[in-house]
C-alpha cells in the first residue's frame, strides 16, 4: 500500500510537469491552430538557461528556496524571450500560409534549436546542480514526502492556478479567449491580435521553463535532446484531453503521468515510451476531439 | 409509391440545440424546374447538403427514384445522378478550366490504373473521349477558348458558369443549383435563365435551384418551395407564391398592430 | 509496345551514365549516386501523398524500414537461386518488401486519412516510431544491433542497374498515374475535398490509394538501401529520416515530380558539399544550416524550386521567355 501511495505521488508529480508543457501546446493550438513542434525545445533551453545561471552566479553553492526563485525567474525570462523571437521571426510571416507550411517551419525551428544546442552546449549530458536539498518533509499515509516531490507538486499546481486566474479573471485572458474563438471579430472589437498571440507564446514558454527547472531538479541529467520524449508525451496529453482545451491539457497530463508511473511500476519499463504512442494512436482513431475537446466540422 | 425523382420526407437537421431544418418534405418530379426560396438563414443550403449526402439528416429520409439514400456518401449520391453547385463557388482553383471539368467525369472513366501505366488503347480512347465531351459542354457555355487557363483567373460570372459545366460533366439526372445568379447583373441573369432552360432541354435534366433573384425564380420555376427558419411555409406555382400572405410576411415581417 | 519507348530510353540513358560512373569516378561518388537514386524514389513517392493529394505524412521512414527489413530477411534466409541469378531473387524480394510496406500503408491509411492535416501528420509520425520501437524489440531481426551482413550484388554497376530499373519504374508509374483521371482525382482531393466528393470522387479511397502506392515505393527504396549498405538497424529509419524526405519534397516543389528528382539529388549531395565548412570551423554546423535553411525556405519560397510545375514547363516559363 505504501508503495502504491508513493507511485501515486510520483504519478501526480509527473503529471503536473506534463501539464506545464501540455498547456503550452494547447494554448498555441487554440489560438493559431498549429502544433508548435518547437515548444519542447524551448523547454530544453529553459533547463540549460537554469543550468548556466546556477553555474555562473555561483548559486549552486547556495541551495534553497531563494536560489530556486532566482533560477526560475531567469529561466522564465529566457524562454519568454525565445518564445517571442520564434513567434515573430518564424511563425508570424506564415500566418496566412497553408497550415502545412507552418507545421514544416515548426519542425525546422525544433531541429534548429536541437542542433544548435548540441553545437553550443555540447551533445553530452550535463548535471543539473542541486538547487534544493532533498530531504524528508513530512509523512502522509505512511509515505515520506520528500522536498523535491513536494516542490514539484506545489510549483506545478500554483502555476496552473495562476494560469487559470490569468485566462479567466483578467482582461488579457478574455482577449486571449476571444482571439482563439474568432480572431477577425476579436480584431474588429479592438483586440490587438498580434500582441495577444505573442503573449500566448510567452505564457506557454514560461510554463515550459518552470517545467524544465522542476525536471532538472528531479532528474538531474540534461541534454539538448531532452525535449523530444517529454514533448511528445506532453503533446499526447494535450491531444488526449482535447487540444485547445486548458482543463483538457491538465486532465490529459494527469492521466499520462499516472498511467506511465503505474505501467512502469506494475508492468514493465520497456513500455514506458511506447505507451505514449499507443495512447496517441488510439485517441486519434477513436476520439480525435479528445476527452474534453470539440472536433470542428467544416461548414459547407 | 411516388414517382418523384428526388424526394425528402420529413427531414430534420439538428446541430446541437439548433434545428436548422424542421420536418421538411418536398418532391421534385422528373423534368421539373423547381425553386427553393426563403429569407437568408432559412436553411436552404442545409437542405441541399442533406439532399446530397454532405449532412445526414437527424431524422427523416431522402429518396432518389424511390430508394433511400440514407448513409450514402456524397460521391455515391453523385454516382446515382444527383449533382450540385455551391453557394460560395468551390472550383478547384489550382487547376485549369478543362481539368475542373475532367475531374467531374472521373466517375464515368472506363480504365484502371494499369491501363494508364501501360498507356493502352482503352486509356487513350477514354481520355480523348472525355476531353472531347468536356470541350463540348464548355463550348455551350462559351468557355472552350479558356480551357487551359487557370480556373481562378476567370471572371466571377464565368466561374459560376464553370461550376455548372463541371456539375453537368457528371452526367446527372438532377442538378441542384445553389444561387447560380448571385452577383450577376440583369443581363447576365437573363442570359443565365436562357442557359438553364436550354440545358434542361439539351441534357434532359431535372433542376432544383436556390435563388434570391425573384425575377429568375418566378420567370422559370414551375414549382416553388418556400422555407423560413427551417420550415416549409408554402409550396406552389409562382403566382400562388407571389400572392401568399405567409410568404410576404416571412420576407418582410409581420405588420404591427398600432 | 509504344508505351515502353520512353521508359526504355530513360533506362538506357541511366545505364550509360552508370558505365561512366563505374569507370570514371571513385567509390565515394558511386555511393552518392546510389543514394541519390534511393532518395529520388523516396521523394517522388512522398510527393504523391504530400504534394499531389495534399495529405501530410511524416511516417515515410517507417514504410522504408518495413521494406528494408523484409528484403533483408528474405535475402538472408530465403535465397533460393544460385548466386549468378541472385539479381532476380533480389528483384522479387524488393518487390515483396514493397508490397508488405504497401499493405502497412493500407492499415495505417484507412483509419487515419479522415483526420485533419496536422492530426494525420502526428499519426503517421507515431506509426513510424512504433515500427522503430517494435524493430528494436525484435531480436530475430537483430534488435537494436540491427542486421549486418546482408547479401548484396557486390558490384557497383549491378547495384546501379538494379536501382535504375526501380527508379524508372517508379517515375513512370507515378508520372502516368498523375496524368490520368485517377491522378486528377488526387489533385481534386487536395484542392477541395467537399467539391470533389460532390463531383463523384471517392475521396477516402483516393487518399488511401495514394498512401498505398507511396508506401510501396518507400518499401522498395528500403529494400534497395538494405542491399546497398548491407547493414540496417532501427536507427536508420527515424523521424529525422522522414523529415529529410519531407524537406526534399518541399524543396523540389510539392506537386512536381521532376522537382523531387532534382531536390533529392541536391539534398543527398548537400552534407558532403558542406563538409569543408566543418573542417574550417571545427564544429558540425551542417544540421544547423540545414534546419535554418528549411525555415527560410518555408518563409521565403514555400513553393520550392519548381512549385507545381514540371521541368519542361519551368524551362518554358523562365528560360525560353527571355529568348
Amino acid at each position: 500500500m505504501q508503495d502504491f501511495v508513493q507511485h501515486l505521488i510520483n504519478g501526480i508529480g509527473l503529471g503536473s510537469i506534463y501539464a506545464l508543457i501540455a498547456l503550452g501546446y494547447t494554448m498555441v493550438y487554440g489560438i493559431l491552430q498549429m502544433i508548435n513542434f518547437a515548444h519542447s525545445d524551448v523547454y530544453m533551453i529553459g533547463a540549460f538557461a537554469a543550468y548556466y545561471v546556477a553555474k555562473w552566479t555561483g548559486l549552486e553553492q547556495h541551495p534553497g528556496v531563494g536560489s530556486l526563485m532566482i533560477i526560475l525567474v531567469s529561466s522564465i525570462v529566457v524562454c519568454g524571450i525565445l518564445g517571442i523571437l520564434i513567434e515573430r521571426l518564424a511563425y508570424r510571416p506564415l500566418r496566412k500560409a497553408p497550415k502545412l507550411n507552418i507545421l514544416i517551419t515548426a519542425i525546422g525551428v525544433s531541429l534548429f534549436l536541437e542542433y544548435s544546442g548540441q553545437v553550443v552546449f555540447g551533445a553530452d549530458p550535463k548535471v543539473f546542480p542541486d538547487i534544493l536539498m532533498d530531504s524528508n518533509l513530512f509523512n502522509l499515509a505512511g509515505v515520506e514526502i520528500k522536498t523535491l516531490d513536494f516542490t514539484v507538486l506545489t510549483v506545478g499546481i500554483l502555476s496552473v492556478l495562476f494560469l487559470n486566474f490569468v485566462i479567466y479573471k483578467t482582461k488579457i485572458g478574455k482577449a486571449m479567449r476571444s482571439v482563439s474563438i474568432n480572431p477577425s471579430v476579436a480584431a474588429m472589437l479592438g483586440v490587438n491580435t498580434d500582441r495577444i498571440i505573442t503573449f500566448t507564446f510567452v505564457i506557454g514558454s514560461a510554463l515550459a521553463a518552470i517545467g524544465s527547472v522542476l525536471v532538472g531538479m528531479k532528474y538531474p541529467k540534461i541534454d539538448p535532446l531532452m525535449g523530444m520524449m517529454i514533448g511528445l508525451k506532453a503533446f499526447v496529453a494535450a491531444v488526449l484531453g482535447g487540444i485547445g482545451s486548458l482543463s483538457g491539457a491538465v486532465l490529459g497530463a494527469m492521466i499520462m503521468g499516472l498511467s506511465e508511473e503505474m505501467v512502469v511500476a506494475y508492468l514493465s519499463s520497456t513500455y514506458r515510451d511506447a505507451l505514449a504512442f499507443g495512447i496517441l494512436i488510439l485517441i486519434l482513431i477513436f476520439r480525435p476531439a479528445g476527452l474534453l475537446g470539440k472536433y470542428n466540422v467544416e461548414k459547407v | 409509391m411516388s414517382d418523384a425523382l428526388l424526394e425528402a420526407k420529413n427531414i430534420t437537421m439538428q446541430f446541437g440545440g439548433l434545428k436548422a431544418v424542421d420536418s421538411l418534405s418536398l418532391a421534385v418530379y422528373p423534368g421539373q424546374l423547381a425553386g427553393l426560396i426563403g429569407p437568408n438563414g432559412a436553411g436552404k443550403t442545409t437542405v441541399f447538403n442533406m439532399l446530397t449526402g454532405v449532412y445526414q439528416p437527424t431524422s427523416g429520409q431522402v429518396f432518389f427514384k424511390g430508394t433511400s439514400v440514407a448513409g450514402l456518401r456524397p460521391f455515391q449520391i453523385s454516382h446515382l445522378g444527383v449533382t450540385r453547385t455551391f453557394q460560395n463557388i468551390r472550383l478547384f482553383k489550382g487547376l485549369t478550366v478543362l481539368e475542373n471539368v475532367l475531374i467531374a467525369s472521373h466517375q464515368h472513366v472506363k480504365y484502371g490504373m494499369l491501363d494508364s501505366f501501360f498507356q493502352t488503347r482503352k486509356f487513350q480512347d477514354n481520355e480523348k473521349g472525355m476531353r472531347q465531351r468536356a470541350m463540348e459542354i464548355l463550348n455551350i457555355f462559351g468557355l472552350s477558348d479558356k480551357a487551359h487557363e487557370n480556373s481562378a483567373s476567370l471572371p466571377y460570372g464565368e466561374q459560376r458558369k464553370l461550376e455548372i459545366v463541371r456539375a453537368l460533366a457528371t452526367q446527372p439526372e438532377i442538378i441542384l443549383l445553389d444561387e447560380p445568379a448571385a452577383g450577376m447583373n440583369h443581363s447576365e441573369t437573363h442570359h443565365l435563365m436562357e442557359l438553364i432552360a436550354q440545358i434542361r432541354k439539351d441534357f434532359n435534366l431535372t433542376i432544383l435551384l436556390i435563388e434570391h433573384d425573384m425575377k429568375l425564380v418566378m420567370g422559370i420555376c414551375e414549382n416553388i418551395f418556400v422555407l423560413d427558419h427551417g420550415v416549409k411555409i408554402e409550396e406552389g406555382s409562382p403566382s400562388l407564391i407571389q400572392n401568399s400572405q405567409k410568404v410576404i410576411e416571412a420576407y418582410l415581417g409581420v405588420e404591427d398592430d398600432l | 509496345m509504344q508505351s515502353f519507348k520512353k521508359p526504355i530510353l530513360s533506362l538506357m540513358a541511366l545505364l550509360i551514365l552508370g558505365l561512366g560512373l563505374n569507370f570514371g569516378f571513385n567509390a565515394f561518388i558511386q555511393l552518392q549516386a546510389k543514394f541519390i537514386i534511393i532518395n529520388m524514389i523516396l521523394a517522388m513517392s512522398l510527393n504523391l501523398v504530400n504534394g499531389y493529394t495534399g495529405q501530410f505524412s511524416l511516417g515515410h521512414a517507417g514504410f522504408m524500414a518495413i521494406g528494408a527489413y523484409v528484403a533483408a530477411y528474405l535475402a538472408m534466409n530465403w535465397n533460393f537461386l544460385p548466386p549468378e541469378l541472385s539479381i532476380l531473387s533480389y528483384l522479387l524480394f524488393v518487390l515483396v518488401g514493397g508490397l508488405v510496406a504497401a499493405f502497412a500503408g493500407f492499415l495505417v491509411g484507412k483509419p487515419s486519412l479522415r483526420l485533419r492535416g496536422d492530426y494525420l501528420a502526428i499519426v503517421t509520425l507515431g506509426f513510424s516510431e512504433i515500427i522503430r520501437v517494435a524493430l528494436l524489440n525484435m531480436d530475430f531481426l537483430g534488435g537494436a544491433r540491427g542486421l549486418a551482413g546482408i547479401p548484396g550484388l557486390n558490384s557497383f554497376y549491378l547495384d546501379f542497374v538494379f536501382s535504375s530499373l526501380w527508379l524508372v519504374f517508379c517515375f513512370f508509374a507515378l508520372w502516368r498515374l498523375i496524368k490520368s483521371s485517377h491522378g486528377r482525382g488526387l489533385l481534386a482531393v487536395k484542392e477541395d475535398e467537399i467539391a470533389a466528393e460532390a463531383m463523384g470522387i471517392d475521396t477516402a479511397f483516393m487518399k488511401v490509394k495514394a498512401f498505398v502506392v507511396s508506401s510501396f515505393f518507400a518499401g522498395v527504396a528500403g529494400g534497395l538501401y538494405a542491399y546497398f549498405v548491407q547493414f540496417i538497424s532501427p536507427g536508420s529509419f527515424t523521424f529525422l529520416h522522414s523529415v529529410n524526405v519531407v524537406i526534399m519534397v518541399v524543396l523540389g516543389g510539392m506537386g512536381s515530380m521532376t522537382g523531387s528528382l532534382v531536390a533529392a539529388a541536391i539534398i543527398t549531395i548537400l552534407p558532403e558539399a558542406l563538409r569543408p565548412l566543418q573542417e574550417i570551423t571545427g564544429v558540425d554546423l551542417r544540421m544547423v544550416i540545414y534546419s535554418l535553411s528549411l525555415i527560410i525556405l518555408m518563409i521565403l519560397r514555400p513553393k520550392g524550386l519548381f512549385g507545381e510545375l514540371e521541368l519542361p514547363e519551368v524551362w518554358r516559363k523562365y528560360v525560353r521567355r527571355s529568348a
